[in-house]
């Protein structure tokens, strides 16, 4: 059980600025996500914590301890990785033993054996024990590295892209065992993904990385509904938040490259409460425009006529691709609308959900205000 | 004009039969794509129409005339692959004119065919250059024109965008799409991943250890899966399968899960419909996560139930419930229930409920 800050942390590899002014703050028995793209700075945060790195700048607290001469052994946390890094040639009971095992640690023998009989119940892998881990699936050898943490009772989890290497269905069944794992144990969890459907399933919090600096820090509902930046609002959702390049007039939203209009709440004063009035301050000032595809309604008076340009259909609805003239944007409807490819549409949007950023910096007009 | 029918075709590797006993009726200008998991066959089943692999058994027809001896050459159909298979030392034009050379044709007809494909697929810009100077998606729609540009009589593509990142990916399967829709040619494609089936197909075919499961409409295939296995492959998240048992009077009937006080509230027509397996051989019931209501109150057929992990996905919600024993993950309305250990109340819409026969795995067929 820990609490964990970084407070401006920055951390060069040469010339490289692999992270710069970080601070974050995991309270106890979190579950923290750490979403970003490849080399934004996930797993050297993760390193940072670990003690397998040291920053350029700043201080690591657990549980409000500077920990910068602490060592990787004393800092007590549990690594899982992407690759599962088990003993081939040992059995997975033997596996979950060996932590427990070194001499200075000096478990008694009942301990070891209630703590590896406990995780394995946990983890559900209680009929693989007695199997050679070279002979077990993938899903079933990250259960077991996960298990190998769970034993040593550790004060934090820190978890590097564990569902990466899995197969779809496997990674959406694991998801919630995670979850529900962390639940159970009410530890402190750090899980670092590239996958945003990861980071809005399982996380308590999520932290958005980006070029080394935290872009957003917020539950997964005020991440998707209230996005920083246009960066946060087209990396988190699939299909992403349709952004349109527009401007305001007289309080319609008008797109740019078709001229196209629909209406804007903001400009009646009500519906969406954060959000700054349109009014003549606004009028004219380049903005970008950003829709979820589930709030992109096709309405047969709907003020905008579009074509269908692509139809993805998932069974429980559909993802339109409808094309402005150049522009094009997504709309999510139900499974049972019949749209053919090439088929004009008209749609509108639900007013109350748009959200407004600056065209020139990308921030979301909330943020800034 | 060309129609596709594979009759009673067996495929041996050794002693291991990957094709076994498969029938298959492809219409005249229909989109058919083979979807299933690595090694059930899907591949194999691709190459044998194409004439890459010979069959042990049955018949390939194609316009009613039997080809399993043809040639691959012989038989007019064009293939394309996941990688992309260019010549590297020929430019874009050389590449696609080059299933003309032996036809014969002028050079200012090859030269007019060539410019047409190339203006439908959007490349006439990149004719001029080396496939090395090309984007993956560029270069799979050269492929793409190489194939089509003998206009063949089907086209036959083996995931052709499995190698291509996932934005890129969307993009070409829409354009393979519209391709289609605007060409309208006989196609056969082969892929793994559901949505792009579900997205491309006008008849998904189902394949798994060799053995066709099911040949349907991409709604078909959805909304009534011939089997556990189609019911649980198509779909995400994966359709709920729980052991269940059935019981009932004159009015009405319930269906109550391993474990579970009570059951779900079902119309008395499904003791009808389910003959003899309401009492005797065991059965699962198939719900999506769309077809488990939750309600906050409690209403006429709604069970009291807990709510155990939530999954915001953005636009919904996955809500794992606790029945019985079985876990039930209802789709719900974005923030729709509070948080783990809420009490809620749920049914389960008979509309689009599955029976299941556990031993054989086969839906009963059931449609409430």
């Amino acid at each position: 059980m820990a609490h964990i800050q970084l407070k401006n942390i920055s951390k060069k590899f040469g010339n490289h600025t692999a992270l710069a002014d970080l601070d974050l703050d995991i309270a106890d028995g979190e579950f923290f996500v750490l979403l970003g793209e490849t080399g934004a700075g996930k797993t050297t945060t993760l390193r940072l914590i670990a003690g397998l790195e040291k920053p350029t700048e700043g201080q690591v607290f657990i549980d409000g301890v500077d920990v910068a001469d602490w060592g990787a052994a004393e800092r007590d946390v549990a690594l899982v990785l992407q690759q599962y890094s088990l003993y081939p040639r040992y059995t997975v009971r033997e596996n979950l033993e060996f932590p427990l095992r070194p001499k200075i640690r000096r478990v008694p023998e009942a301990e070891i054996k209630d703590r590896v009989a406990r995780a394995a119940q946990t983890l559900r892998i209680e009929h693989l024990l007695d199997r050679k881990t070279d002979r077990l699936s993938g899903g079933e050898m990250q259960r077991v590295s996960i298990g190998r943490a769970i034993v040593r009772k550790p004060r934090v989890f820190l978890m590097d892209e564990p569902l990466s290497a899995l197969d779809a269905k496997l990674r959406e069944s694991l998801r919630t065992d995670l979850k529900s794992l962390q639940m159970q144990l009410g530890a402190t969890f750090l899980f670092v993904t590239h996958d945003q459907i990861e980071a809005m399933s399982m996380g308590d919090k999520i932290g958005v990385l980006n070029h080394g600096r935290i872009v957003q820090t917020g539950t997964p509902q005020e991440i998707y509904n209230n996005p920083r930046d246009t960066y946060v609002a087209s990396f988190v959702g699939s299909p992403p938040m349709n952004l349109i390049d527009g401007k305001l007039v007289d309080g319609r939203a008008v797109m740019a490259p078709m001229n196209f209009e629909l209406p804007y709440a903001g400009a009646a004063g009500g519906g969406n409460g954060g959000m700054p009035k349109a009014g003549g301050a606004m009028d004219g000032r380049p903005l970008v425009f950003g829709i979820r595809p589930e709030d992109v309604h096709l309405e047969s008076g709907a003020p905008v006529e579009a074509m269908v340009h692509d139809v993805e259909n998932h069974g429980v609805e559909k993802i339109l691709t409808l094309r402005v003239g150049d522009t094009t944007l997504r709309a999510t409807v139900p499974a049972r609308t019949d749209v053919q490819i090439e088929q004009p549409v008209r749609f509108a949007w639900n007013p109350d959900k748009v959200v407004l950023f600056d065209k020139a910096s990308g921030v979301s007009l909330q943020h800034s205000a | 004009m060309t129609q596709i029918e594979l009759r009673g075709v067996q495929k041996y590797f050794g002693a291991v039969q990957v094709i076994k006993n498969l029938n298959l009726a492809i219409a005249d200008n229909e989109f058919i794509v083979l979807l299933g998991q690595s090694g059930c066959g899907k591949t194999t089943t691709l190459r044998a129409v194409a004439g890459l692999e010979t069959i042990d058994e049955g018949d390939i027809l194609i316009d009613g005339k039997p080809v399993q001896n043809l040639k691959a050459a012989d038989r007019d159909i064009a293939l394309v692959f996941q990688s992309f298979s260019l010549y590297p030392h020929m430019s874009v034009y050389e590449n696609i004119a080059f299933p003309l050379r032996a036809t014969r044709k002028s050079k200012a007809e090859i030269d007019t065919e060539v410019r047409s494909i190339a203006k439908t697929l959007q490349i006439t810009h990149l004719l001029g250059l080396k496939p090395s100077a090309l984007s993956g998606g560029d270069m799979q729609r050269v492929a793409i024109g190489r194939a089509l540009v003998r206009r063949p009589k089907a086209l036959l593509m083996d995931e052709p965008i499995g190698a291509l990142d996932a934005k890129l990916r969307e993009e070409m399967r829409a354009e393979i799409k519209r391709l289609h829709v605007r060409q309208g040619s006989t196609t056969i494609y082969v892929t793994h991943d559901q949505i792009e089936a579900m997205s491309l197909a006008d008849r998904i075919v189902i394949m798994h250890e060799g053995v066709l499961q099911q040949v349907g409409t991409p709604d078909e295939v959805y909304s009534r899966p011939a089997n556990l296995f189609v019911a649980q492959f198509v779909g995400s998240p994966v359709m709920n399968v729980a052991e269940a048992a059935v019981a009932g009077d004159t009015d009405s009937a319930t269906v109550k899960l391993k474990g579970a006080d009570t059951g779900f509230e079902f119309p008395q027509a499904l003791l009808s419909k389910l003959n003899g397996h309401a009492s005797g051989g065991k059965l699962a019931l198939g719900i999506r996560p769309e077809g488990v209501i939750v309600s906050h109150d409690k209403a006429q057929g709604f069970l009291p139930v807990e709510a155990q992990i939530i999954e915001p996905l953005g636009s919904y919600d996955i809500v794992d419930l606790k029945v019985g024993s079985s876990i039930l993950r209802a789709r719900t309305r974005s923030g729709f229930v509070g948080g783990a250990g809420a009490k809620v109340f749920a049914r389960i819409d008979p509309e689009q409920a599955h029976f299941f026969d556990t031993a054989s795995g086969q839906s009963l067929g059931v449609r409430l």
